[in-house]
């Protein structure tokens, strides 16, 4: 625990202006008894070494968040700037039988997050469907393609400012019903 | 023990000679006979995709039994089979294919679109899923249902093989060229048209 | 609690390669390449195999492109989204009330396990309770529900490995079972059963007589599979040793469900990390030893033999009362009320069109499907649709295994590994 508590000191010096609790030297949150972490993507491999460090043996879960028609959210951390694309990161520990959940601001134009895939390779597959699904880039993945949309396949789905791709249905008006 | 007589006894044709014919022949007209073996030796092919597979398998299986039908004979390679049951929602990613496979089997072929996301995309109206399978190859029966329930598959089937056996298909058929008059789309989807971004209110 | 640590973990340097790596990473392009490079192929005797989309043996329609010498496989790489559904954009235009009816289609095996994760968060965002009895209903249907998949498993299973008659078996014990969701969800799978607030409907008359005679006719018919697969030594042959996975590479590709038990280490979200009333009956997590196909087999085998053990309990224990809660906010009036009131019918007319609006917050929830976690996660923005749903599906991660259990395998034994590690595609692709 010494370590963590050393770098503890040095990241909250770079987040100066943060005063509220924190943990494993990035702000933390509650949302219905479960622990939220605020890394910066800058701090996101320091946060999760620092995890796994701790006995949060397995990457349970990585995707994204497009906040574009919702940018008002409460409940980030005082001081956290938010941004358009969020990455959701969920790690348990097996011993403690704990869970912890990192939400990273990646960005707005073009979202960035380090790779997690020296630390847990199962996230492999999860960090190509954010990309696929969201744009997220994940630099350092040593297979950065689009996992469940064909190859040729244009734009990202799950952004807000991408159509659902409803095709309207048709009844036929000889029926009288419309 | 008497026996009855049957179509081919050679006993019989042995014992009463040239009369013996009258009851051991039946007369038809060949397209007649055509559509009935064709109805009756009607072998699917795997083309499980998603929960309807899992019913057009129940199906298959012991309490439902299609082999009462001579339909059980799943066949693993399109060139054996006869039919294709669309067993489940059709992904753009996965058009290509089905298109494929329909290509790949020997005519006469027929489809069976099988649930409500084959026939016409179901509750996923969405970027994600065909809008019917019947836009990528042609469809002779369409099982209603979300997942259609073993029973209605075998209804399906028993109207495919009266289908076929009245010809109403064959002729269908000829209009649009077996198939080939239907042009698949491979174009990509693009989010040309952003959706309009409203400024949430509260109220 | 303990969960294995004091095994050995085993080394998990083999998950971690980067450029030696069994998986495959290959685009398309790169593999056609690959496959008309003919001088290559000359030299090594290398080839690049195409399995699927539509293969008999790929549980739908899973693909797999594989590197092969001779017949042995040396990287592999499991290619998916032919089954992409965009059920997760859906989602965000479907109220909380219809989206159990989206994510019931995910796991279509085991369908129940995706409604109830999806409900849990909807009812952790509401911060509401569920009455008792509604809570016991989930677990006898999960826990039913979890005794047919893996009744599906079984036929499936058998089926990959040429025991034909292993899979009618296990589809005809498996309609016992559907028979019963028929009877209390109206439907055989899809159910949109387990609902927000609690389940669509009370069980009906007759309920306890029906799993009475399940729990009759299901266990002497686990001890047939025994005797025709579990004695069966052609069947061993093509399962033991086959597809070996230690904890610490299970645990590195956040493996879950019976592919990490099958290594000996002892998780599963019912015991550990109690949801519903899981802490209140009495089970054994069944655990493997080789971390092999015949352990994933038999873990699925002895599960089916839990599972009955509490439904057994639930039994006895099932509480009386309300099957769903009597919350104005999320639960429609009753039928009767609707013909005498008129605020009852605004009331009924407000929660099927717009539906109820969710507090603003984001929340993970995870339950212990047949396959592994299954979390959902909802981020709401205080309206009547879920601001964005996600459902982490534990055969999507699950099938990152393929390429480290498949290396240096014969090709008959990728089929073994396939079906045990058991992945629903729709599931995988949603």
């Amino acid at each position: 625990m010494t370590e963590t508590e050393e770098s503890n000191e040095e990241v909250e010096e770079k987040t100066e202006e943060y005063s509220g609790p924190t943990s494993y030297g990035v702000p933390v949150t509650e949302s219905h008894d479960q622990v939220v972490l605020h890394p910066a993507p800058t701090q996101l491999l320091e946060t999760v070494t620092l995890l796994k460090e701790d006995g949060f043996c397995m990457a349970i879960d990585v995707t994204a968040v497009d906040y574009l028609t919702h940018p008002g959210r409460k409940d980030l951390p005082a001081g956290l700037n938010p941004e358009r694309f969020e990455v959701v990161v969920s790690l348990i520990n097996h011993d403690q039988g704990k869970r912890v959940r990192l939400r990273v601001q990646a960005g707005t134009d073009n979202p960035t997050v380090p790779s997690l895939f020296d630390l847990f390779p199962g996230t492999e597959a999860m960090e190509r469907e954010a990309w696929d699904l969201f744009g997220v880039v994940f630099e350092g993945h040593p297979d950065h393609s689009r996992i469940l949309l064909p190859d040729n396949w244009e734009g990202h789905p799950l952004r807000k400012d991408h159509e659902v791709g409803r095709i309207p249905v048709q009844f036929s008006p000889e029926v009288g019903r419309h | 023990m008497a026996r009855i007589p049957l179509l081919g006894d050679t006993n019989n044709i042995a014992s009463d000679g040239l009369e013996g014919l009258e009851h051991n022949f039946v007369t038809a007209r060949i397209e007649d006979l055509v559509k009935w073996s064709r109805a009756r030796s009607c072998w699917p092919a795997t083309f499980g995709l998603a929960c309807c597979a899992i019913e057009m398998m129940a199906t298959g299986a012991a309490h439902y039994d299609l082999a009462r039908y001579g339909m059980e004979v799943f066949r693993a390679s399109p060139r054996q089979a006869d039919l294709m049951i669309v067993a489940g929602r059709v992904s753009q990613k996965m058009a290509p294919i089905l298109r494929q496979i329909y290509d790949q089997m020997m005519e006469p072929k027929w489809v069976i679109s099988m649930g409500v996301c084959a026939s016409s995309g179901g509750m996923f109206n969405n970027y994600a899923i065909v809008q019917g399978v019947d836009q990528i190859v042609p469809v002779d029966v369409y099982a209603p249902g979300c997942p259609p329930g073993p029973e209605t598959l075998m209804h399906s089937i028993l109207t495919l093989h009266d289908n076929i056996q009245s010809g109403e298909l064959t002729r269908r058929r000829e209009l649009n060229q077996g198939g080939a008059a239907i042009d698949l789309d491979l174009s990509p989807m693009s989010a040309e048209t952003p959706v309009e971004i409203v400024e949430k209110t509260t109220s | 609690m303990t969960n294995g640590k004091e095994l050995l973990l085993g080394e998990p340097e083999r998950v971690f390669r980067r450029e030696e790596s069994p998986v495959l990473r290959l685009n398309e392009e790169e593999a056609n390449a690959a496959i008309d490079d003919t001088d290559a192929l000359d030299d090594d005797h290398r080839m690049i195999l195409n399995m699927g989309p539509s293969h008999p043996s790929t549980h739908g329609v899973l693909r797999l492109m594989l590197e092969m010498e001779g017949e042995t496989i040396l990287r592999s790489k499991p290619v998916i989204g032919y089954l992409h559904t965009g059920m997760e954009k859906t989602a965000e235009g479907l109220s909380y009330l219809q989206g159990a009816t989206n994510v019931t289609r995910m796991d279509y095996a085991a369908p129940l396990f995706s409604e109830l994760a999806f409900s849990l968060t909807v009812e952790k965002l509401l911060n509401i309770d569920v009455p008792p009895r509604a809570t016991w209903i989930r677990m006898l249907m999960c826990e039913l529900n979890r005794v047919s998949s893996h009744l599906l498993f079984q036929a499936t299973n058998g089926m990959d490995l040429g025991a034909v008659s292993m899979m009618i078996y296990g589809w005809r014990e498996r309609e016992e079972v559907l028979r019963f969701f028929e009877k209390v969800t109206g439907l055989r799978m899809n159910h949109n059963y387990i609902r927000p607030g609690g389940v669509a409907a009370d069980l009906p008359d007759g309920w306890r007589e029906d799993v009475k005679k399940l729990l009759e006719i299901i266990p002497p018919r686990l001890e047939e599979y025994d005797i025709l697969q579990t004695g069966q030594p052609i069947f061993r042959e093509r399962l033991q040793g086959v597809g070996v996975m230690n904890p610490a590479e299970a645990l590195a590709l956040s493996a879950t469900g019976p592919i990490l038990r099958s290594t000996g280490y002892a998780w599963d979200l019912r015991r550990h990390m109690p949801y519903l009333a899981y802490d209140e009956v009495d089970f054994d997590v069944v655990v493997g030893t080789y971390g092999d196909c015949f352990d994933r087999f038999a873990i699925r085998l002895n599960e089916i033999r839990e599972s009955l053990k509490i439904i057994e309990q639930i039994l006895e224990l099932m509480p009386e009362g309300d099957y769903r809660i009597q919350n104005k906010k999320v639960t429609p009036p009753p039928r009767a009320r609707i013909d005498e009131s008129m605020e009852a019918l605004i009331h009924h007319f407000k929660i099927f069109t717009e539906g109820f609006h969710v507090p603003e917050g984001e929340v993970y929830v995870a339950v212990e499907s047949p396959r592994g976690e299954l979390g959902c996660y909802i981020v709401s923005d205080g309206g009547p649709n879920p601001y964005r749903m996600h459902i982490r599906g534990p055969s999507f991660v699950n099938l990152q295994t393929l390429p480290h259990l498949m290396e240096g395998g014969l090709i008959a034994d990728g089929v073994a590994v396939i079906s045990s590690v058991d992945p629903i595609m729709g599931e995988v692709d949603r």
